[in-house]
């Protein structure tokens, strides 16, 4: 357990534990994974080999799950993760232009991290609100009924808390 | 106000607290059949009352339970389906966030028919909070001996847990949903065999989405013959949850009879649509639908009722769209999304889908030919051959672009743009 051996062992109890209640090991993939890309920021190869070793699993058994899965980050991605709904009811309330305007506030093309290492935005299919389109997905927080001055807030928010940590101007 | 069922604890803004549910009648189906009926008596009752799955293909849920082998292997597995990605679709979470613990009855009557001691909750990415809430009731369910260890006393013991998914439509459907709670890559499997022979680790696994769950407690309570009279049509029993969404006045999810017409549903229940916008067609079950124009407005909202004019109930996800909307940007969007959550695992998806995009972005952008048109048709039937109901489902939407609305195609390749744009 070379890798996994690393990891905080609160963290490591926490994750045997899950595994243990569970049928096979690697049933706990997602969760192993979620958990750890919180730690990491991101599913890094050091991260994959220690969940690998975790779920009894090959690494290349593990890279099948984290490539197929939306909100598996196998590539480092900023503090904050928007994911974006671009299915068919979003787009029908605006989404082109309110996607237009997020890219533009944080100066990135989708599928980019800013510059500060703040912000990533991501698209994704249809999130499941469309009572609320059109919507999105900060940190796996629903933000619905969007326009420019919400996601305006939601960022200006985000920026000013990010600012007040200790380390962070 | 039609009778509320499923929502009959929905309020706004809150869940329905065990309590409020137990005063509701529930937990009665519970008490009532547990160590009292046999398995197959509850099988039957289900499949006497007609309850057809609420996930989107409509199979008989008596007749599914049934298929499990009265002689087959030990454990057994029930798997709640709450991965909803079908666009369009948010009726199972608003149910989570309405009444939890009819959800969790039902999954432990479920159980009970077929002998299952435990079940997973199956739920995405973006309904966290939901499956929260689902944690914390199962909590209190099994502290109030509703679930786990010799549930009210008896020797049937069943447990829940919540599964969270990495989030990719094809999740939701059963076979891969099974491989994806295995923690192997969520491709289908082909039956036979059947999950309820060989599912979950080669073990009888019963799929039910959460709504036909959330159903079966009403059923056991109440019988089969109560059941059938909630609905207004004669084939598809009990009451449904409909989401509309797109272009109307009050976007949401309503309870409504079996049978409901689908301009009442529009009209009524879902405001019409915005002053100014004429309705020009809509989805009737979700992305995976075909386009459905005025000329059938009146029609009953059932499973036969929608076949006999050619088309499907899916998840009753109503996706409506006015006179302004162009439905070659539409049908665009819709290949996009079911191009990028193909699995990939055969051809005639992988491949194919993103054909039937570059095709459709082509004319939508005024680059098409009058040649692209056979093109669509050629390739929406090769998506017939895919290994799942993902890519047939893709090529719903397109193929009835071209049956409804092929003039609109035909005048973007003629003006060589998209002529709902200014």
């Amino acid at each position: 357990m070379a890798y996994a051996d690393l990891l905080p062992g609160e963290m490591r109890r926490k994750l045997a534990q899950k595994i243990a209640e569970s049928e096979t090991a690697r049933e706990q993939a997602i969760d192993v994974m979620t958990i750890l890309q919180g730690h990491f920021g991101y599913m890094s190869d050091e991260a994959m080999l220690a969940a690998s070793e975790l779920l009894a699993m090959t690494p290349l058994e593990l890279e099948e799950l984290a490539t197929f899965y939306n909100f598996i980050y196998r590539q480092p991605v900023g503090e904050h993760v928007i994911h974006v709904c671009d299915s068919a009811i979003c787009w029908m309330h605006g989404h082109e232009s309110l996607l237009d305007h997020l890219l533009s506030r944080l100066e990135i093309r989708l599928g980019e991290t800013t510059e500060d290492g703040l912000f990533t935005v991501l698209p994704v299919c249809c999130l499941g609100y469309c009572d609320h389109a059109p919507a999105m997905l900060v940190d796996r927080r629903i933000h619905g009924e969007l326009t420019r001055e919400k996601i305006d807030r939601i960022l200006t928010k985000l920026i000013e808390e990010s600012h007040s940590l200790p380390g962070r101007k | 106000m039609c009778p509320q069922v499923l929502f009959s604890n929905r309020k706004p803004g809150r869940i329905a607290t065990m309590e409020e549910y137990r005063q509701s009648g529930g937990y009665k189906a519970l008490s009532l059949v547990v160590g009292k009926w046999t398995g197959k008596d509850v099988c039957a009752e289900v499949q006497k009352a007609n309850l057809r799955g609420r996930g989107g293909a409509g199979f008989p849920t008596g007749l599914k339970w049934l298929g499990v082998p009265q002689e087959g292997a030990y454990p057994r597995y029930i798997a709640a389906n709450c991965d909803e990605m079908e666009p369009g679709t948010f009726k199972d979470r608003i149910l989570v966030h309405a009444d939890p613990h009819m959800i969790l009855e039902g999954m432990v009557l479920s159980a009970y028919a077929t002998g299952a001691e435990k079940g997973f909750i199956f739920v995405r990415p973006s309904y966290e909070s939901g499956a929260r809430i689902l944690e914390r009731e199962i909590q209190r369910a099994r502290d109030a001996g509703y679930l786990g260890r010799n549930i009210l006393g008896t020797d049937f013991s069943f447990h829940i847990v919540v599964h969270r998914s990495g989030g990719r439509y094809i999740c939701g459907e059963a076979t891969a949903l099974l491989n994806a709670l295995q923690g192997n890559r969520p491709n289908p499997i082909r039956p036979p065999p059947y999950p309820t022979v060989k599912g979950l680790w080669g073990r009888p696994t019963v799929v039910n989405n959460i709504e036909t769950m959330a159903n079966v407690p009403h059923i056991l309570r109440n019988g089969a013959e109560w059941y059938q009279g909630l609905s207004r049509s004669s084939g598809s029993p009990g009451t449904k949850l409909f989401c509309v969404s797109g272009r109307v006045n009050r976007p949401g999810c309503f309870e409504l009879p079996m049978g409901t017409t689908l301009r009442e549903i529009i009209e009524e229940h879902a405001g019409g649509l915005p002053p100014g916008c004429q309705f020009k067609a809509c989805l009737p079950g979700g992305a995976s639908t075909r386009f459905l124009t005025s000329e059938h407005l009146d029609v009953a909202m059932d499973f036969e009722s929608l076949a006999a004019i050619g088309h499907r109930m899916g998840t009753a996800a109503i996706i409506v769209f006015d006179h302004k909307t162009c439905l070659v940007e539409v049908t665009l969007n819709l290949t996009r999304f079911f191009a990028r959550e193909s699995c990939g695992w055969c051809t005639p998806c992988r491949e194919g889908l993103p054909y039937l995009g570059d095709l459709l972005r082509r004319i939508e952008a005024g680059e098409g030919e009058e040649e692209f048109i056979p093109m669509i048709r050629t390739m929406c039937g090769h998506l017939w051959n895919a290994y799942c109901a993902l890519a047939p489902g893709a090529a719903s939407p397109v193929e009835s672009l071209l049956t409804n609305f092929e003039d609109e195609v035909r005048e973007h390749i003629r003006q060589r743009k998209c002529p709902c744009k200014a």
